[in-house]
């Protein structure tokens, strides 16, 4: 089953490859991993994709809660809102395939943010099964290249990521 | 005030008496300020004794243990003892030095990214790139290391930091918002697992290493239930290993009695062990029979990690012992005590004698004249399991053994280690002839600080524990386990180090052996001749399970039905 995981962590040195050496090290599966700032100085978010059984799940979470700089971490199970974002360079020979690529651009609300003679880079912001079907729907052209940011995710509602009660450690 | 004396106050205050280490450039400031420091300072001769002996003064006192070494060699020579720390849920404080700052990341003479490196095998570790957060990671790393699951902890102090005017201040306040261990049980759960008990027909009380500070609640608990309790390698000396009550070792090489309770067992209370694949055999096979487990663990990671949990506590071994221990009831398991003491009676742990000296009795031999009362060290292989078999400690803090890594060295370096933390103890390193060599240049240290420890080695001329799994499941094709060939002698390789050397290679000088070794003042390496084919049993096979136990060598196999 896939997971996208939050994590707060202090955005001390390094804390990024505690996390990556620990998924290495455990043989966890990630499939994504993203990471920016907070409103909050000296707190960085992590989202991260990861998939395995309920088991593994759990140790996944275990496992970072184990690691000193984690503050809090959260599996989105709960109603959320997952976002990647995609660009794509695709390649467009003539007049025809231009608006073929377009039509496909519209249908997906993407945006075009370049415009080259023989390509275009198309923007698209989703969940992360739209940007697949996007860059399905593209290939046909012929993609250049594609970089995704990974998904990111929040709690719908309410519901805050923050240091509430005293996460169990050890 | 430089950063190097700094940190010494800063280590000072935390009441740290002993600093094992060696040193070199880029931790020469810090050794500077050493010199007007009341801290002592043991001079190991390679930094992997010196993390050792940290480890084992840790386990013997239950203080925090503190190495010392310099940059990129010096550091590396910590990996192995830091993962052992580490595997063994040992406080360790490891304080190493690095090049200036600047230095950094360019290569440089001596340097190792030793924050990398040593990411996975420390609890945590600390890169200083401010004078003045010395006291601060200071604290936080003695915090660390030594409260929830201990573990080590590292320290890197670049040279410049060291060597960099201090005006910061040692009143910090702690601040670590993502540690916060659970140290109280769930009332609620402990409930539950005093329900489940009382229901039981066949419980057992399994602990290990992480029950070491809970001995007393430990006894009182079992006492009071009549609980019949299984310990495990890191566990021995949590509870009495002359108490009715005990059953012995589980796993590859545990007793019948204990492997078999745990098999038959319907209810399983373990309290702070983590389920090694050592104790369980394959993992599937394990305890067919428990409908519930009850794990007790203060890092909720282990629980649920290798084994289904029916009651999950998480908290603190000698609290929730506490709490357990104000619900228990005395349980009524005549029947099941019936069934544990006829297999403990019908296979006591024992071995075939042979015209040659036997390892089993050698370590026997010491036992009786001792008494049991030592702190026992030990290297790892068949003689780490002779002395875990047949050395039953009695006290806690008593048997330290390298359990979740296995590494061959630490029984020389530990004797030291323990020495310095309980000198008033008799030290008994049991030692095999290929562990032994790994770090034996520690004989040095305990010459120089004039150290009262006793080395037993086993000399079996084999790498032992290896060539019986050749035996047993390489067609006995003994490939690269032969050591006698080229040992040195070892009671001379003492004396070269001015340490009385004793040798005994026939078993009718046994206790005269046993006598020299005991009634020399001061430190001894004895070298007992033992017979080299011998196995180590029971055993169940890796992999195995309970029913897979073989207690004798199969030329004289009786496979035991569980
Ligand atoms: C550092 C290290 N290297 C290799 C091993 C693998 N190993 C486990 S037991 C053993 C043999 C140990 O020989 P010895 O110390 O003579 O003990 P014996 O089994 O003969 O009693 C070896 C090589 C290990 N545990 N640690
Ligand atoms: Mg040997």
């Amino acid at each position: 089953m896939r997971h996208v995981i939050s994590v707060l962590v202090q955005d001390h040195p390094r804390v990024l490859n505690r996390i990556t050496s620990l998924f290495a090290r455990r043989g966890f599966n990630l499939e994504s991993l993203a990471v920016g700032t907070t409103h909050q100085p000296g707190l960085s978010r992590i989202s991260l994709v990861v998939s395995g059984d309920d088991r593994t799940l759990e140790q996944v979470e275990k496992q970072l809660n184990r690691l000193i700089e984690v503050l809090k971490v959260t599996d989105h199970t709960e109603p959320h809102v997952e976002r990647e974002l995609a660009l794509v360079k695709v390649h467009v020979a003539g007049v025809e395939e231009r608006l073929a690529v377009k039509d496909i651009q519209e249908a997906f609300r993407a945006r075009v943010v370049d415009v080259a003679q023989k390509s275009l880079i198309l923007e698209l912001t989703g969940d992360s099964r739209k940007v697949d079907s996007f860059i399905e729907a593209l290939r046909p052209y012929g993609i250049l290249e594609v970089m995704r940011t990974g998904a990111v995710a929040m709690s719908r509602g309410d519901r805050v990521l923050k240091v509430r009660e005293k996460k169990e450690a050890v | 005030m430089k950063g190097a004396e700094a940190l010494l106050r800063a280590l000072e205050r935390e009441g740290v008496e002993v600093i094992f280490g060696h040193p070199g450039g880029a931790i020469m400031p810090t050794y500077d300020a050493l010199y007007d420091s009341p801290i002592r300072h043991i001079l190991v001769r390679h930094e992997q004794g010196g993390v050792h002996a940290a480890t084992a003064y840790a386990r013997a006192s239950g203080k925090v243990g503190v190495v010392m070494a310099t940059s990129g060699p010096g550091a590396l020579n910590l990996v192995t003892g830091l993962a052992d720390a580490m595997m063994d849920s040992t406080p360790v404080v490891a304080i190493t030095g690095n090049v200036p700052r600047a230095l950094i990341g360019t290569d440089a003479f001596q340097e190792a990214d030793v924050t990398g490196v040593t990411m996975p095998i420390t609890k945590h570790n600390y890169l200083v790139q401010d004078v003045n957060e010395i006291p601060r990671v200071v604290k936080e790393a003695f915090h660390i290391a030594s409260t929830g699951r201990p573990g080590p902890v590292l320290i890197d102090i670049p040279k410049d930091v060291q060597l960099e005017e201090f005006t910061g201040s040692f009143d910090v306040p702690l601040d670590l918002p993502g540690y916060k261990p659970t140290l109280k049980g769930h009332p609620k759960q402990i409930e539950k697992a005093l329900d489940a008990l009382e229901k039981a027909e066949r419980p057992v009380l399994m602990v290990g290493g992480g029950a070491q500070h809970a001995h007393a609640e430990l006894l009182a608990f079992a006492e009071k239930t009549g609980l019949p309790v299984i310990t495990t390698l890191m566990g021995l000396g949590a509870f009495p290993g002359n108490h009715p009550l005990w059953l012995g070792m589980p796993g590859m090489h545990g007793t019948v009695a204990a492997n078999r309770a745990i098999h038959h067992a319907d209810v399983i209370l373990a309290i702070g062990l983590r389920f090694d694949d050592r104790v369980t055999g394959k993992v599937s096979r394990f305890a067919p029979h428990a409908h519930t487990i009850i794990h007790v663990d203060i890092d909720p990671a282990e629980i649920g990690k290798v084994v289904r949990t029916h009651i999950p506590i998480v908290g603190d071994s000698r609290l929730v012992l506490k709490e357990l221990l104000k619900g228990a009831k005395a349980l009524r398991l005549a029947a099941w005590w019936r069934q544990l003491e006829e297999w403990r009676t019908r296979y006591p742990l024992r071995y075939k004698p042979k015209p040659h000296l036997q390892s089993q009795e050698v370590i026997r031999a010491f036992h009786e004249a001792t008494g049991g009362h030592a702190i026992v060290t030990t290297g790892v292989g068949q003689h780490q399991m002779f002395a875990a078999q047949f050395f039953p400690v009695t006290r806690p803090r008593s048997f330290l053994t390298s359990g979740g890594l296995g590494t061959m060295g630490v029984g020389l370096p530990f004797a030291i280690g323990a020495k310095i933390a309980r000198p008033e103890e008799l030290v008994l390193d049991f030692d095999g002839d290929g562990s032994f060599q790994m770090t034996l240049q520690e004989l040095a240290t305990v010459v120089k600080y004039g150290l009262d420890v006793k080395v037993v080695i086993l000399n079996n001329g084999y790498l032992g524990m290896v060539r019986q799994w050749q035996d047993l499941f390489h067609a006995k094709r003994y490939s690269e386990v032969y050591l006698a060939d080229s040992n040195p002698d070892f009671a001379r390789l003492a004396e070269a180090y001015g340490i009385k050397g004793v040798k005994v290679e026939r078993k009718e000088d046994l206790r005269k052996g046993v006598e020299a070794v005991l009634n020399t003042d001061g430190p001894v390496v004895a070298e007992f001749k033992v017979y080299q084919e011998e196995g180590v049993f029971p055993m169940i096979p890796a992999g195995g399970a309970a029913e897979d136990m073989i207690i004798e060598h199969p030329a004289e196999r009786e496979e035991v039905e569980a």
